[in-house]
């Protein structure tokens, strides 16, 4: 008997997973008692950390976009189709181009997240965002006409992908317009949802003086309640108004509707144990990456090291040994803090991040890590 | 605080988030409902009774009370 392993999002979780599984299983693979499928509703493979580059005109969208196929090993089947449910009794997934269902015996939900701007009114209208490709060419082609005025960046919805991207927008626009000799002309504003400038304590101690010196506002605990396109203001739940020439808002998030619809998790977010990543409640369901409700950052290195735990456990089980592997919350992240600068973090369930002082390598590493991202996915790095 | 029970209209249930997961998942469940609802929101987040009552000072909306169960907080709050 074939033991079908089925793998549900063909993003940077979904794509390590199936990959080191490749590698990890290619003996059983070769006998034909395990086949790895791959579903993903398009047929390219998306790395997003490239949008906030091209927001700036420093990348371009299809630089952070590629065929699956490249990207995934050949003894991977990669089925481009969404799915829908799942019925857990007999062990299927419904398709929603293909008739017959598709069979599993381990399935691991990799869907990630999506924006959803509508859930502010006035926000999809008025709001421009480096959140998607598009959004973050808007964004691009909006700065470069800007002769001055008042930007806005909000953060309207947590939990939201990659939680130093807004932080990473504002340092970086401030040092863009000042290397261009515009900062004068132009008024910076950051809003966030609670009473600091970022979720996690240590991230807002390092970021809020920094934020200060280089004469950025700051408005905390603002939740954007209604953007007005006409009178270009946004207002928040706690009652402040600002006016804004260039909102750019990081939009509410969910997760995939087939979440919600298979009854993983509300919001399409899963629960998981935060250290087997197994769905609770769910016999054989596992789920990683932004998807898993685990307490970490939506960040694609959490799904990296998700994936790889996941890989270990479903090898173990295939062979009848004990899964041991388990997830530590290891999460890292490298922190743009201007055009030419960044810092690094890492820490896990135990131990909070320490930013330390940003340096010049600690940005040419994070463009580093941007090229060879293709071979990270790939299960080469 | 108060052990005091109010009947909550809905339940957030926030427990194993960390913080500030309690506080956003109660904003957002604010948004959602209709004023005069009481929202029920479960926490182990050691912050989240002081952030939640600052945060509805700051928005206007009423701590009803705020009740320690042992491994997590219940905190009742009425969207006005
Ligand atoms: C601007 C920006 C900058 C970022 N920068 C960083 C960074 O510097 N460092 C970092 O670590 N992270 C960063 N991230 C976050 C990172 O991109 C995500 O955390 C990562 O992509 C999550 O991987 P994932 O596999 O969980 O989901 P994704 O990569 O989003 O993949 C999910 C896939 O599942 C597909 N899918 C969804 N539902 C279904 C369905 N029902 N059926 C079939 N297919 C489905 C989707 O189309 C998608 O292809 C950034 C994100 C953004 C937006």
């Amino acid at each position: 008997m074939t033991e079908h392993i089925a793998i549900v999002g063909g993003g940077t979780g979904g794509t390590v997973l199936a990959n080191t599984l490749a590698e990890k299983l290619d003996a059983e693979l070769a006998a034909g008692e395990v086949e790895i499928t791959l579903f993903n509703d398009s047929e390219d493979h998306v790395y997003k950390p490239v949008w906030l580059y091209v927001a700036f005109g420093q990348r371009e969208p299809a630089d952070g976009r590629r065929p699956l196929r490249e990207v995934v090993d050949d003894r991977v089947t990669i089925r481009q189709d969404y799915v829908v449910d799942v019925d857990y009794e007999r062990k299927e997934l419904e398709l929603v181009d293909a008739i017959d269902p598709a069979p599993y015996d381990k399935l691991v939900v990799a869907t990630g997240a999506q924006l959803e701007p509508e859930r502010v009114p006035g926000l999809a209208e008025a709001g421009h965002h480096f959140y998607g490709e598009e959004g973050a060419q808007a964004l691009r082609d909006e700065l470069l006409e800007m002769d001055g005025g008042h930007i806005v960046l909000s953060v309207v919805g947590t939990p939201h992908m990659c939680p130093a991207a807004p932080l990473e927008f504002t340092f970086m626009v401030d040092d863009w317009l000042r290397e261009r000799g515009r900062r004068e002309a132009f008024n910076i504003t950051y809003t966030y949802p609670i009473m600091r400038v970022h979720g996690n304590e240590h991230i807002a101690e390092w970021a809020d003086p920094r934020l200060r010196e280089r004469d950025i506002g700051i408005e905390t605990m603002f939740n954007a309640e209604a953007v007005d396109p006409e009178a270009q203001t946004i207002t928040s739940m706690e009652g402040t108004e600002l006016d804004y020439d260039l909102l750019v808002a990081i939009p509410p998030h969910t997760g995939s509707d087939f979440v919600e619809s298979a009854g993983l998790g509300e919001g399409g977010w899963v629960d998981v144990d935060k250290h087997t990543l197994e769905a609770t409640g769910f016999d054989d369901v596992y789920a990683i990456g932004d998807a898993a409700q685990t307490g970490v950052p939506k960040a694609g290195s959490a799904a990296h090291y998700q994936a790889n735990v996941v890989a270990q456990r479903l090898a173990s089980d295939l062979r009848g040994q004990p899964a041991t592997a388990v997830y530590g919350g290891k999460t890292i992240c490298f922190i743009e803090t201007g055009m030419d600068d960044a810092t690094f973090v890492e820490f896990d369930y135990e131990r909070p991040p320490e930013p330390s002082e940003p340096t010049r390598a600690m940005h040419w590493s994070k463009l580093a890590y941007n090229e060879s991202y293709w071979l990270t996915a790939r299960g080469l790095l | 605080m108060t052990t005091k029970q109010t009947e909550a209209d809905t339940t957030v249930d926030a427990r194993g988030a960390t913080c500030p997961g309690p506080l956003m998942d109660l904003i957002s469940e604010i948004r959602a409902v209709d004023t005069d609802t009481v929202i029920a929101l479960l926490s182990d987040a050691e912050k989240s009774p002081t952030e939640v009552q600052e945060w509805a000072d700051e928005s206007g909306n009423e701590v009803l009370d705020i009740a320690d169960e042992g491994d997590h907080y219940r905190i009742h709050v009425k969207k006005l």
